[in-house]
């Protein structure tokens, strides 16, 4: 195996919603944005892993179902009982890759880069609840979908994670052929609220 | 539509869900130990009770964990779930008339 | 503006705000509040309608959503047209246009009304007796001639231009109907902390107490108190109110499905409103508060216009100021004819006189009545009706013990009826609660729940307003109490029963639980007396008759036989009479019958509300790879594949399908061309049992497959078939880089981890799917390496240091790239896997870097002509979920020493090695520029007689301009025995002679693979 040295890449990374969302309208009460880049990266292990692997990666993995924890600008999401989404915004994915390798090197796991896997999407504002219940069929008020969780979940046909940031900030981690769907979809909900 | 409990996530709407067909159905440990007719009971043959059925889930978009299920054939109605792994529940009697309000 | 028929003052309607509205061509008068039904009846219009049957002429039965008649089209513009509104139901606005329907060449001339006249010979069962010969005609002839003769409403043929949304919504209580029952529910509910949603059918919420001017509620007019408790509920912000919104489905584990109307009463809607919104509500709890439905009287011409249910018409009245007559007769088995025409009388109605069933007539509503001056005649029914399109005169007669006296004729314009109510528990009878017949109060009422719901009020048999309120305030407050240690969907039990906390003193008129069922005695002939049952679908109490002589006894049978309660209104106003007339014909008691089952919807609903967003581009999902964009400014044509798009090939100026694809095929055997893999599914395997379990999920064997070398994959299901097929790279010890067909790749996925989790998690070893991670973009044709290696770094592409079958990291462009050296082509080749982000970049670049070499991008049709070259399988295609590795060609792959992995079991069943199992081979055509038809079967004589065996079928075929002929691979029992033969493969036309050969046709040593 030969492991390049980093170097930075001269070819721009491309986005599938850039088209999309440089014609969309600014709607106040649901606000919707295309998310930068990030390193994502699939963590899977034994107990004996998880620890190590939170060390490394700075963010303790959350225990608790359907929860993350974010410290620094990098987020842990709970995603299985043995499996975590790993994301750092804007951050090249092979240093984390490495250090959290070498945590847990001899430890049963599995660490998978998906940084291009996804892209991410922001619904904000104060009907994005009301935005996002057009296609998703969780119950997203404060108390049955508080601030600090996430999970794997539905809007209309595709697979999403949903994380609720804020009371009224929702991100949507959308497969990245399928993020044109979603984010025409979410478009249609919103559009009574122009 | 159902509502489903996955034992990790919590009730959840069917639509994040698969269905596993029968469970406690186990793999035989040595297929090539086994006559054409042990194997084809163990590929084919299924106990389609009416009543109780413990059965296979899969929260596929959700945690992605298979469990356990009990569900009342009569009525659709699932009665618990459980973890994988773990024996079918005990007594857990189908609530035919009515009483777990 | 002045409508003949308004009341001089009074009602909900805003006699500021006049409108104007078109019916049939014919521009009337309305106020805003109005729907369509009372702003003709205010204008002096009853004839609204023919029936579905006979054609008869047909005026407005109620006031609500139970009207059988009155279904009309409303017209917005030719793409905005919704047939069989009732207009009991559609609010008018200024410019509105609406037209009856099933009449032609008018409502008062109806050619269609000859059924009228034929009717004797239209009996119930009638379709099923006389169009039966000769077989096929119904489907082609008889049934289009009815359907149009029998037709309802036109849709409009263009695409609907409206837009409609569906909302999941979460509460602890739904209650279903605004009444004073629902009212009261959703205050308790409130109170109680509980997040509510109150919906209820109707644009104003209120229900009964709407068409109030007498009844009081603690101590204020009824009306007073319902401005007062919507503007409670309205500020709350644990409520939501929505009107014009049915309950229309109830689905397991409370899953109520709500059909808003948003724009339909809107004259210029703005432009982002979905016309219609489907709420998707998930209750902890539901109160049932929806009411119940007054009873026609079932006796002879009771469906001529001028022939209404008596509390509509007090409606009509007291809500909308609109006078249905200036001349009753009132006919009534209860005191609702009496609550009706004393405020009828009020309104400036004549009331000719009441005829009451009963024999013995007492109580305050009689009394007031008779004090009013009202001519009331105990023991008396309407034998008939007289009037052309509408009520002239009604006939009335004494009728004791079943005797009929003799007939009087009283002038009048109206008839107004009263059976009694029925309590609405079609939402209770949806969510598979079991109903109960109670003698007493003369109903079938809720009995015990299947799910989390209670009903409240009229809908299961409390009446009177005080009784209702303090009911309808006790459930809400249960279900609210009952939603806090919710804790699962699980079934309930009847519920127990509710006491209020608090009172309503309220007064208004009692009307007991009087009512009739069946048919009312009329003695007139019985083959001449039409008197219906149910109005929309045209049943009268002779045809239900009919049914049980002909010896239907299951009330199923006799629905079905004669139709009744099939059609859109569901019954809601002839199940219970329906009931009432087989069970004295049977002589049998009235539970002892049954019931039909209510089925959703209660209305019904457009399809714009099920199909929601879900139309157009976002039908599905349309999955693009990162080098579509690419392909399409190419001018590539597409395949859906899934739900991929896969460019198919890329036709240049002047080239068909077939001219682009041998011209695609040509460049890659001669130079290099460029292929977008990237929907591969593909799956990241990783952990220190991956190699063993790489052996218990496929056919080969893993454990000595060294990092960075590739391997074709067999997966077969335990059934010992070929599920799946792809290369697989190791690339360390403890990870794999699995690819699987781009259909297969979910499944896969599904059925790895089903194996993981549940046969064997003691193996330490995940997935992870990165189908979407990497695109792949793979470079083929003797150039190949040539093309890709001044973009490569640290990656040694000479063959001896990168054989083929084997995977390098490393970068292009300065990508990070996992190098696949590998050919589904037979040529030199090169997968270039990079992440998907960088993945059009990188095909830009290796584009770029070809063009001296010609390098021609190329699409799946080319692929597969290419690999059907070389007799490469594609699963699925050459497979069908019967084959085994080896019916395959793929028996190489079996690691034959591994003791077990999935489907091995299965492959020593003596009939997997049969040797007439089908086989794969190639075939050629005698004449070699035929092409069979892929599918198409093969024979060994096709002049035998039939049926002519069959040994198998074509699976692929292609002309491949390399080879200048035609190739075919098929699957044939016993093939591979076979090669050499001669056999047919009939057609149409003629039979094609193809010989049976081994299935690769090109480079058959793979000389070629070495560049």
């Amino acid at each position: 195996m030969v492991e390049s040295p980093s170097v930075i890449t001269p070819l721009a990374a491309a986005n599938p919603l850039t088209a999309l969302a440089a014609v969309s309208r600014d709607i106040a009460a649901a606000r919707l944005a295309a998310l930068g880049d990030a390193a994502r990266l699939a963590f899977r292990g034994r107990e004996a892993a998880i620890g190590p692997a939170g060390e490394a990666f700075g963010v303790a993995l959350p225990r608790e179902a359907c929860r993350f924890n974010a410290a620094n600008g990098r987020f842990a999401f709970w995603l299985g009982p043995d499996e975590w989404l790993l994301l750092v915004p804007d951050a090249e994915p092979a240093p984390l890759f490495a250090a959290i390798e070498a945590a847990t090197s001899g430890l049963p796991h599995s660490l998978v880069d998906v940084s291009a896997r996804s892209v991410g999407i922001e619904v904000a504002g104060e009907k994005a609840a009301f935005v996002l219940n057009q296609g998703n069929p969780l119950d997203l008020s404060l108390g049955a979908f508080p601030v600090g969780m996430c999970t794997r979940t539905l809007f209309h046909k595709a697979e999403i994670v949903l994380v609720r940031h804020a009371p009224d900030v929702f991100h949507l981690d959308v497969w990245r052929s399928f993020a044109p769907y979603v984010w025409e979809l979410l478009e249609d909900a919103r559009r009574e609220l122009a | 539509m159902l509502i489903i409990t996955c034992p990790w996530c919590g009730a959840r709407p069917e639509t994040e869900f698969r269905y596993g067909g029968e469970a406690h159905i186990a793999r035989p440990a040595d297929p090539s130990a086994l006559t054409d007719q042990e194997w084809a009971d163990f590929l084919y043959n299924r106990t389609n009770p009416k009543g109780l059925h413990a059965e296979r889930w899969r929260h596929i978009h959700g945690c992605g964990r298979y469990f356990n299920a009990l569900r009342d054939t009569v009525s659709d109605f699932l009665v618990t779930t459980y973890k994988a792994g773990e024996p079918r529940p005990e007594n857990s009697r189908p609530d035919v008339e009515g009483s777990g309000r | 503006m002045t409508n003949r028929f308004r009341t001089a003052s009074g009602g909900r309607i805003d006699r500021a705000a006049p409108l104007s509205f078109r019916f049939d061509g014919q521009t009337f008068s309305g106020f805003s509040g109005d729907t369509l039904a009372s702003a003709l009846l205010a204008n002096g219009v009853h004839l609204v309608g023919r029936s579905f049957k006979y054609h008869r002429p047909r005026g407005f039965l109620s006031a609500g959503s139970d009207e059988p008649n009155a279904l009309v089209n409303v017209f917005r513009d030719a793409a905005r047209a919704a047939p069989n509104l009732r207009a009991t139901q559609v609010e008018i606005h200024e410019g509105l246009k609406a037209s009856s329907q099933n009449r032609w060449p008018s409502l008062a001339f109806d050619a269609g009304a000859v059924n009228d006249l034929a009717s004797p010979f239209l009996p119930s069962g009638f379709y099923y007796k006389t169009f039966m010969w000769p077989a096929g005609a119904w489907k082609r002839f008889y049934e289009p001639k009815i359907r149009a003769m029998a037709g309802l409403g036109v849709a409009p043929t263009l695409p609907d231009p409206d837009r409609y949304t569906q909302n999941h919504a979460h509460c602890d209580v739904l209650v279903v109907g605004a009444g004073p029952a629902g009212l009261a529910a959703a205050l308790a509910a409130a109170e109680s902390g509980a997040t509510v949603i109150l919906c209820d059918e109707q644009a104003e919420l209120g229900g009964s107490l709407l068409s109030e001017v007498s009844a009081t509620i603690e101590g204020r007019p009824a009306t007073e108190w319902l401005a007062d408790t919507l503007a409670n509920l309205k500020g709350r912000d644990n409520v939501t109110l929505l009107p014009r919104t049915t309950a229309f489905g109830y689905y397991p584990h409370n899953l109520i499905a709500l059909a808003e109307r948003v724009t339909d009463h809107l004259a210029a809607p703005a432009a982002g409103l979905p016309r219609e919104r489907m709420w998707q509500v998930r209750a902890k709890e539901v109160v049932i508060a929806a009411g119940a439905l007054e009873r026609p009287l079932v006796f002879p011409d009771n469906d001529r216009p001028g022939v209404l249910l008596a509390d509509s018409a007090r409606t009509y009245a007291n809500r909308y100021g609109a006078r249905v007559s200036e001349r009753a007769v009132i006919f009534t088995a209860c005191d609702a004819g009496y609550r009706a025409a004393l405020d009828l009388k009020a309104a400036g109605i004549t009331i000719a006189a009441i005829a009451d069933l009963r024999t013995e007539v007492s109580g305050e509503l009689p009394a007031r009545a008779l004090a009013a001056g009202i001519d009331v005649r105990p023991s008396t029914v309407v034998v008939g009706t007289r009037g052309r399109l509408r009520v002239a005169s009604a006939l009335l007669a004494k009728a004791k013990g079943g005797e009929v006296g003799p007939t009087e004729t009283v002038p009048c314009d109206t008839v107004l009826m009263s059976g009694g109510f029925t309590p609405s528990v079609h939402l209770f009878s949806q969510s598979r609660g079991k109903l109960v017949w109670d003698g007493a109060a003369g109903a079938y009422l809720p009995g015990t729940s299947v799910e989390r719901e209670r009903s409240a009020g009229a809908c299961r048999g409390i009446y009177g307003l005080q009784r209702v309120l303090e009911d309808g305030y006790a459930q809400g407050e249960a279900a609210a109490i009952a939603s806090r240690d919710y804790a699962s969907p699980a079934r309930g039990a009847t519920p127990a029963p509710a006491v209020s906390s608090r009172a309503f003193p309220a007064s208004a008129e009692d009307l007991g639980t009087a009512g009739f069922i069946g048919a009312t005695p009329h003695g007139r002939n019985p083959a001449l007396a039409k008197a219906f049952v149910d109005w929309q679908n045209d049943v009268t109490s002779k045809d239900i008759l009919l049914a049980t002589r002909e010896g239907m006894r299951s009330i199923e049978h006799v629905k079905r036989y004669t139709t009744t309660g099939m059609a859109t209104d569901q019954g809601k106003t002839s199940n219970m009479n329906t009931l009432g007339i087989v069970s004295e014909a049977l002589d049998t008691p009235v539970p002892q019958i049954g019931l039909t089952t209510f089925r959703p919807p209660f209305t019904p609903t457009t399809f714009g509300l099920f199909a929601g967003a879900a139309r157009g581009d976002v039908f599905d999902p349309v999955r693009n790879t990162a080098i579509h964009g690419w392909a399409a400014e190419q001018g590539a044509a597409f395949e859906d594949v899934g739900n991929w798009k896969r460019a198919h090939y890329f036709p240049r100026a002047g080239e068909d399908m077939h001219a682009a694809v041998a011209r695609e095929c040509k460049a890659v055997r001669a130079s290099v061309g460029l292929f977008d893999a990237s929907t591969l599914g593909k799956i990241e395997i990783v952990g220190p049992d991956a190699a063993e379990f790489m052996n218990r999920m496929y056919t080969n064997a893993w454990a000595k497959l060294e990092p960075g070398r590739l391997r074709y994959g067999v997966m077969l299901r335990e059934d010992g078939f070929v599920m799946d097929d792809g290369v697989v790279g190791r690339m360390a010890a403890d990870r794999f880089h699995v690819t699987t067909t781009t259909g297969g790749a979910p499944r896969v996925l599904a059925h790895m981890e089903d194996y993981l989790q549940t046969e064997w998690p003691d193996l330490d070893v995940w997935l992870t799917s990165t189908t979407e991670q990497w695109s792949v973009i793979a470079v083929q044709g003797p150039k190949a390496r040539e093309v890709i290696a001044p973009l490569i770094e640290g990656i040694d592409l000479s063959r001896e240091a990168f054989p083929h079958m084997s995977v390098r990291e490393g970068r292009i462009c300065g990508v990070p790239t996992r190098l696949f050296s590998v050919s589904f082509t037979g040529e030199l080749g090169f997968e270039i896997n990079v992440p998907s982000a960088y993945g059009r970049a990188v095909w830009e670049a290796v584009y770029a870097a070809g063009e001296r070499f010609g390098i021609t991008p190329y699409g799946t049709e080319t692929m597969h002509v290419l690999r059907a070259e070389k007799g490469y399988i594609i699963v699925g295609q050459e497979t069908d979920g019967t084959a085994t590795p080896d019916d395959a060609n793929l028996g190489w792959a079996v690691g034959k020493a591994k003791k077990d992995f999935v489907g091995k079991r299965s492959l020593i069943r003596e009939s997997m090695s049969a040797p007439d199992r089908r086989q794969l081979v190639g075939l050629k055509t005698t004449d070699p520029q035929v092409v069979l038809e892929e599918g198409a079967q093969i024979v060994a004589d096709p002049s035998v007689p039939v049926p002519v065996p069959m040994l198998g079928f074509v699976t692929s075929s292609y002309h491949s301009a390399v080879l200048g002929r035609s190739i075919a691979l098929a699957m044939v029992k016993g093939g591979r025995a076979r090669i050499g033969q001669k056999l047919m493969v009939p057609m149409p036309a003629h039979a094609i002679e193809v010989e049976v050969v081994e299935p690769i046709f090109y480079d058959p040593k793979g000389e070629r693979l070495n560049g």
